[in-house]
């Protein structure tokens, strides 16, 4: 290899390495505020090294998995409230409005709001995940156990999910 | 090194040689990517879960995967174009750009209509999402800054070195789900495990991410060529060309 072809090849390894080293050390920085929620954990316990808790009226997010009949439902209006959970504490999430096709028990959602006390949540948007897994509902059934809910399936009147 | 490269950095061989893949690979992606989508879209069964909503993933994954194939493949040429100074390389990141920006389009607005209906939401400021949309910006800017000098020399130089340093965001887009919460799912084909979607939907999404390849490939030969003639337009060779099929 030339000299000067050496000499371009050093230069723009060397700014891939130092544009790469830096990004890297910021993303490294900024860590804990890349994250889209707070699981229930984090929010009971604090966040990263300084065990950072968030304070009452702070606008955040929340992500967990939705505990089993926890759902409760108000009768004359949308209001609905539930539990979530990710390795052991439990948060309650107090939202009013229309949940997505894809909440049910069990299921993995992300709800913004702002904080009430240390463990209630008051939503204004309810969002569902859902995981990586895609599988036919037979294989479900064999493999999971779950019996499918046909999300285009009318649902029976009266009752709402 | 590479002696057995080297005549393809020669102008007339190159447009010579993409000529050659275009004809098999052009027909060979039509072919793959109709049998995937058609498979795909109609034929797999619905999901446990989302219904026939995952569908799209057979347009998304794709798309999502190649924008990033794309992307490293600009890169690689932006490299050899700065260290090398082969012409043809720097006309190479002018012929993909485009359409990995397309690819990206594509995965972030099949992403938004796969969002609405699961999710719940077309848009979310989640990791991976914001890092696909920087890809996008990335891809833009490549292309603006190639065309904004007046000297085409110094244009090619600055968009290799953005092509170069933007590739630290594609380790960010692959792992944004495994480092930080997000709203978007993992990975389900591209890691060590098995993976974790069934066979009867995966085999359909395996021919239709071959598809885009194929695709990209032809695309690019296609693009390429139209590069090198315009570049070369006054080299005796493409006069040549010219005449040759214009006399037939």
């Amino acid at each position: 290899m030339n000299p000067r072809r050496r000499q371009r090849l050093l230069a723009v390894s060397a700014v891939l390495l130092l544009i790469g080293g830096g990004v890297g050390s910021m993303l490294y920085a900024l860590n804990e505020n890349v994250d889209l929620f707070y699981t229930p954990s984090q929010l009971l316990e604090g966040l990263g090294k300084d065990k950072v808790k968030p304070v009452p009226g702070q606008r955040l997010r929340i992500g967990g998995m939705v505990v089993k009949g926890s759902v409760r439902r108000d009768p004359t209006s949308l209001k609905v409230s539930f539990d979530l959970v990710d390795t052991g504490p439990i948060v309650t999430v107090h939202y009013e409005g229309i949940l997505p096709d894809l909440f049910r028990e069990g299921q993995g959602i992300v709800a913004q709001g702002t904080l009430r006390d240390a463990t209630n949540i008051d939503a204004t948007e309810v969002l569902a995940k859902h995981d990586e897994n895609y599988m036919p509902p037979e294989v479900a059934e064999a493999v999971k156990g779950i019996k499918h809910v046909d999300p285009n399936a009318a649902k029976p009147a009266g009752t709402y999910r | 090194m590479f002696k057995w490269l080297d005549p393809y950095a020669k102008p007339q061989r190159l447009y010579a040689l993409c000529g050659t893949w275009q004809q098999v690979l052009m027909p060979l992606a039509w072919f793959t990517l109709l049998i995937g989508v058609v498979w795909g879209l109609g034929f797999t069964p619905a999901d446990y879960q989302q219904g026939d909503s995952y569908r799209i993933i057979h347009i998304h994954v794709p798309a999502a995967i190649w924008s990033m194939g794309a992307y490293s493949s600009m890169a690689i040429a932006a490299f050899i174009a700065l260290v090398w100074q082969i012409k043809v390389a720097q006309w190479a990141i002018g012929a993909i750009a485009p359409i990995g920006a397309c690819f990206t389009l594509i995965a972030l607005f099949t992403g938004s209509f796969w969002g609405k209906p699961m999710w719940g939401t077309w848009w979310e400021w989640d990791a991976r999402l914001t890092s696909e949309l920087i890809l996008l910006f990335l891809y833009v800017g490549v292309i603006a800054l190639q065309n904004a000098f007046a000297d085409r020399e110094t244009g090619d130089k600055a968009a290799s070195l953005l092509a170069i340093v933007g590739v630290v965001n594609l380790p960010i887009i692959h792992f944004s789900v495994e480092w930080w919460n997000t709203l978007h799912q993992g990975a389900s084909i591209t890691k060590f495990a098995k993976p974790s979607i069934d066979p009867s939907m995966l085999w359909p999404l395996l021919i239709c991410i071959t598809g885009f390849a194929l695709l990209l490939a032809a695309l690019t030969c296609l693009r390429l060529r139209t590069a090198i003639l315009l570049h070369e337009q006054h080299r005796p060779w493409v006069r040549d060309l010219v005449k040759e099929s214009s006399d037939a």
